[in-house]
């Protein structure tokens, strides 16, 4: 008889947890064993006595927190089994960012897959998202309403190439998630044929160093001298969201304000920020693909982790697909999961 | 419609005037006629269809959605056109994109907006829901919003019809107002006129009798103005608190007398206004201000908005606020330009003119007697003392106007100049900063501001209005700091600042009047209010009391002016967010 899907994965304090296997999953606390989808922070923490991650989500892990962020680590290679005491886990690309994966915990004849953040788009940065069929599905709904499909990102590169080419004596400051975004950015400027540098907020130096090391060509993407902004009319510089409005921007050349994510979809999100130039570049599932990803795993059942969880449900119930939102706190708080427009991102988040 | 769409799209989102010129000229100069013509059309507002209602539009969307995520959505999104733009669901392959467009389903085709435009203007009402949805199954999201814009007719992207017509002047280096002059000759798509400008074709001919001719502006006066101004050599006048309009009366070519009211921007504005087009009994353009008479004596400002804001102009509205023109220009007359006459002998044809007509809906604006500037002081500070009688009321300053002035378009300087009564001020205690908007959206510079009154738990501060400008660049970067700084609580873009009976930062506020006003939390509004001084020095509790305003207010102060300057009624109190 096959296993309760409860009896191998339930809720703690800290977040996902496998009882069977004695360990979490992107827990927000300390752990004694955390297994990691991706390095974003509100999945991957310090302190946990051993992670289990593949090897870019390891080195991203290292490059944030320091070489001493875990006890012990352990590589997870994609695609292959590994036997944690009475399950099976098995790691599988994402396509989220670089090393991201979804973790497939198989016990008794049941599989449940945990996806993590997860897109279908392609991404010339990370490996792209497979599907795994499973009997639950753990998904996100950060963009888990209808009115949220991205668009193709050649359309929005461009956007942001024709204004540089119809206002060459202003700076252009795409604000970008550093870790994933920023470098797909940088990617898809490369594929639409920019040549020229791309200029670095330091906040973005290593990890876009790292991505460079993993053997993603970005081209020349020198940092930006404090003292040397007031010179870069005509040039595109990236930068944390959080600078895009900050004192460290207003010394470009009348800058005109880009920011890439998929929040730019909505006209009234982009004016809160101030941003004149949205580009909607996601790196999670717009709502076709949440929607499309469901069926194809076959899931009969689906718990939605966080992001706009009741509209997600509401869609599952529909189906005859069984669904509960799992009011998981504590993510969210990096990147794009963030809404700009929620009143407590703005409160606890900063300037972000 | 892709390429407007993008137009639109990008136009939205930018705040600096130039750089909104700069997309314009860019469409017009990359876009084919006729589309280009009829997107002049959409953003000057001279395109002939009756506009969709909300309520089509609502009708398609939920046929095709699931009513729960519609209202999600529309509740997260809060626009009906930006929610159906983005919510509307795939042809043929719902939210699965899989069997979309392919081999047995081509793409549908996507309208130009000339299509849409010549559709729109020849589709019965019965048969418009099937085409706008054929149009949405074609467009992507960007194009969605925009075609549902278009077609609501609720563009606001922030494009002045100046602003378009400029666009396509600079498009060949011609004057705006060369534009201007022909442009009421000029129908949709616009082609002789774009021919024109790119120097394909001679100048059109202008075939339209009553046409708009670019107002003349005023400067403020300023303190340092008056040594360099002789009073001997200007006219002096009552400025109205009304709205400036110009009516134009001509032949047309079957001898029809064609008779227009034109805003100071140049729209047509005589649908709303059928009274007075009626008085329009001479051949000529005349300029002046727009007023409500009632038995002999003009009304408030707040009385002429109460007949702005109706928009069915039945006979009682008329009776019960006759509109009035109180003229003091002229610019032609008959065949006669009179434009480059000096003012005083404008002037003089102007008050043959009024007197010729003789009718009570038209009269002239008076001179003001002065022999310095001393005595026009003093006549502006108290109209009713120098025969202003019981219009005194409406009157919010002087203008003063060189005799030899010709009548220039645009804001030509050493001609006009306004001279408004002293401002209001009051000190006030800062108590929110908000980011401003383009340039200024990195800094904390549109700042909320609040007077004592009595609370239920002893003195407490009311927010009585927000102000953004007054200050230098080097303040603003102060007052920014100085919010940063004092932030405990913020709301998205806005923070409260520490303030209280010890501690607070207090603002010298100019303002130029005030008005009741049950929207905000004090009861009061103000108008065109400033950051005249910041008294680092002085502390919170000293600030003045909601009293001061009162007082004012009882002095039978006038009403805020909606419809002048930018963006001054939105937010003026300043409640919490
Ligand atoms: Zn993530
Ligand atoms: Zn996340």
């Amino acid at each position: 008889m096959a296993l309760r899907s409860i009896d191998i994965l339930t809720q703690t304090s800290q977040g996902l947890y496998c009882p069977l296997g004695d360990f979490h999953i992107d827990p927000i606390r300390p752990v004694k064993q955390a297994l990691i989808t991706h390095g974003h922070s509100d999945h991957a923490r310090s302190g946990h006595r051993a992670v289990l991650a593949t090897r870019e989500t390891l080195r991203i892990m290292g490059v944030r927190y320091g070489e001493d962020f875990a006890g012990a680590t352990q590589e997870a290679p994609l695609g292959k089994d590994i036997r944690i005491k009475d399950v099976t886990v098995r790691f599988t690309p994402a396509g989220h960012v670089l090393g991201s994966a979804q973790i497939a915990i198989e016990a008794g004849g049941t599989r449940i897959v945990v996806s993590g953040d997860y897109k279908r788009a392609e991404d010339p940065t990370c490996l792209p998202y497979e599907v795994v069929p499973c009997d639950v599905f753990i998904t996100e709904a950060t963009f888990g309403l209808p009115v949220f499909r991205h668009p193709d990102t050649r359309g929005e590169v461009r956007k942001l190439l024709d204004s540089v080419n119809l206002f060459p004596e202003r700076a252009h400051i795409v604000g970008a998630y550093a870790l994933g975004k920023a470098q797909r950015v940088m990617a898809l400027l490369r594929e639409e044929g920019y040549d020229k540098p791309l200029y670095l907020h330091g906040a973005m130096e290593r990890l876009t160093e790292l991505y460079k090391s993993e053997g993603v060509p970005l081209g020349e993407t020198p940092k930006v001298v404090a003292a040397e902004r007031s010179k870069l009319a005509g040039a595109i510089v990236i930068c944390p969201p959080s600078s895009i409005q900050d004192l460290w921007s207003r010394r470009f050349p009348d800058p005109v304000t880009c920011f890439a994510s998929g929040w730019m979809r909505v006209r009234a999100r982009a004016r809160q920020k101030g941003v004149e130039l949205p580009l909607v570049i996601s790196d999670h599932s717009d709502w076709d693909d949440l929607c499309r990803t469901i069926r194809e795993t076959g899931a009969g059942e689906v718990w939605v982790t966080h992001g706009q969880e009741d509209a997600l449900v509401h869609w599952c119930t529909m189906q005859g697909i069984r669904a509960r939102p799992l009011h998981m706190l504590g993510y969210g708080d990096e990147g794009e999961a963030e809404d700009p427009g929620h009143p407590s991102a703005a409160a606890g988040g900063g300037d972000a | 419609m892709n390429r407007f769409a993008a137009l639109l799209d990008r136009l939205a989102y930018e705040p600096r005037r130039n750089a909104k010129l700069r997309l314009l000229v860019d469409y017009f100069r990359h876009t084919p006629d006729p589309d280009r013509g009829y997107a002049l059309a959409a953003l000057t507002n001279s395109l002939m269809f009756k506009e969709a209602k909300p309520g089509l539009i609502r009708g398609l969307v939920e046929e095709r959605t699931d009513p729960v995520l519609f209202r999600m959505s529309y509740h997260y999104v809060g626009d009906l056109a930006e929610t159906t733009a983005l919510i509307w669901p795939h042809p043929v392959s719902g939210e699965d994109k899989t069997p979309g467009p392919g081999h047995n389903n081509p793409p549908p085709h996507v309208p130009t907006i000339s299509e849409v435009v010549e559709t729109l203007a020849t589709t019965g009402k019965s048969e418009l829901p099937a085409r706008v949805a054929g149009w949405l199954d074609a467009l992507d999201e960007t194009g969605r919003w925009a075609l549902l814009k278009l077609i609501t007719r609720e563009l606001r992207v922030g494009v002045s019809a100046r602003l378009a017509k400029t666009a396509v002047a600079q498009l060949g280096g011609v004057e705006p107002d060369e534009v201007e002059l022909i442009w009421h000759g000029l129908e949709p798509p616009y082609e002789a006129l774009f021919a024109w400008v790119e120097g394909r074709a001679p100048k059109p001919e202008t075939s339209n009798p009553a046409p708009f001719r670019p107002p003349m502006l005023s400067h403020p006066l300023e303190e340092e103005d008056f040594p360099k101004l002789d009073a001997a050599d200007f006219l002096g006048e009552w400025k109205w608190d009304g709205i400036r309009l110009q009516a134009v009366s001509g032949r047309s070519g079957d001898g029809r007398l064609v008779r227009r009211i034109y805003s100071r921007t140049g729209e047509d504005v005589s649908g709303a206004f059928p009274d007075l087009v009626e008085a329009l009994d001479f051949e000529g353009a005349i300029d002046g201000e727009l007023l409500i008479v009632r038995e002999g004596r003009v009304q408030s400002f707040n009385v002429l908005q109460q007949r702005l804001n109706r928009k069915a102009v039945t006979p009682k509205l008329m009776a019960e606020f006759p509109a009035h023109l109180r003229v003091y220009d002229i610019l032609t007359e008959g065949d006669e330009d009179l434009r480059h006459l000096p003012f005083s002998e404008r002037r003089r044809r102007l008050e043959l003119l009024v007197a010729r007509l003789d009718d009570p809906r038209i009269d002239l604006s008076p001179l003001v007697e002065f022999s310095s500037w001393e005595i026009l002081a003093a006549a502006r500070s108290d109209p009713a003392s120098v025969g202003a009688g019981p219009d005194a009321d409406a009157i919010e300053g002087c203008m003063i106007k060189r005799a030899d002035s010709p009548y220039l378009p645009g804001r030509p300087k050493g001609y006009w100049y306004k001279w408004k009564r002293d401002p209001y001020l009051v000190d006030a205690v800062m108590m929110y900063g908000q980011r401003g908007h383009g340039k200024r959206s990195s800094y904390y510079s549109d700042y909320t501001f609040g007077v004592w009154r009595d609370g239920p738990d002893g003195e407490e501060l009311v927010p009585v209005g927000k102000a953004y400008h007054g200050f230098t660049d080097e303040e603003l970067l102060k007052l920014d700091r100085y919010v940063r700084n004092h932030t405990v609580n913020r709301f998205g873009p806005v923070r409260e600042v520490e303030y209280g009976k010890d501690r607070g930062l207090v603002l010298e506020v100019a303002f130029e009047g005030l008005q009741r006003s049950t929207r905000h939390k004090s009861g009061v509004a103000m108008r065109f209010p400033r950051i005249n001084r910041i008294r680092w020095d002085k502390p919170a509790a000293e600030a003045d009391r909601i009293e001061t305003l009162e007082k004012i207010l009882e002095r039978g102060e006038k009403e805020i002016h909606p419809l002048k300057g930018p963006m001054i009624e939105q937010d003026t109190g300043g409640e919490a967010p």
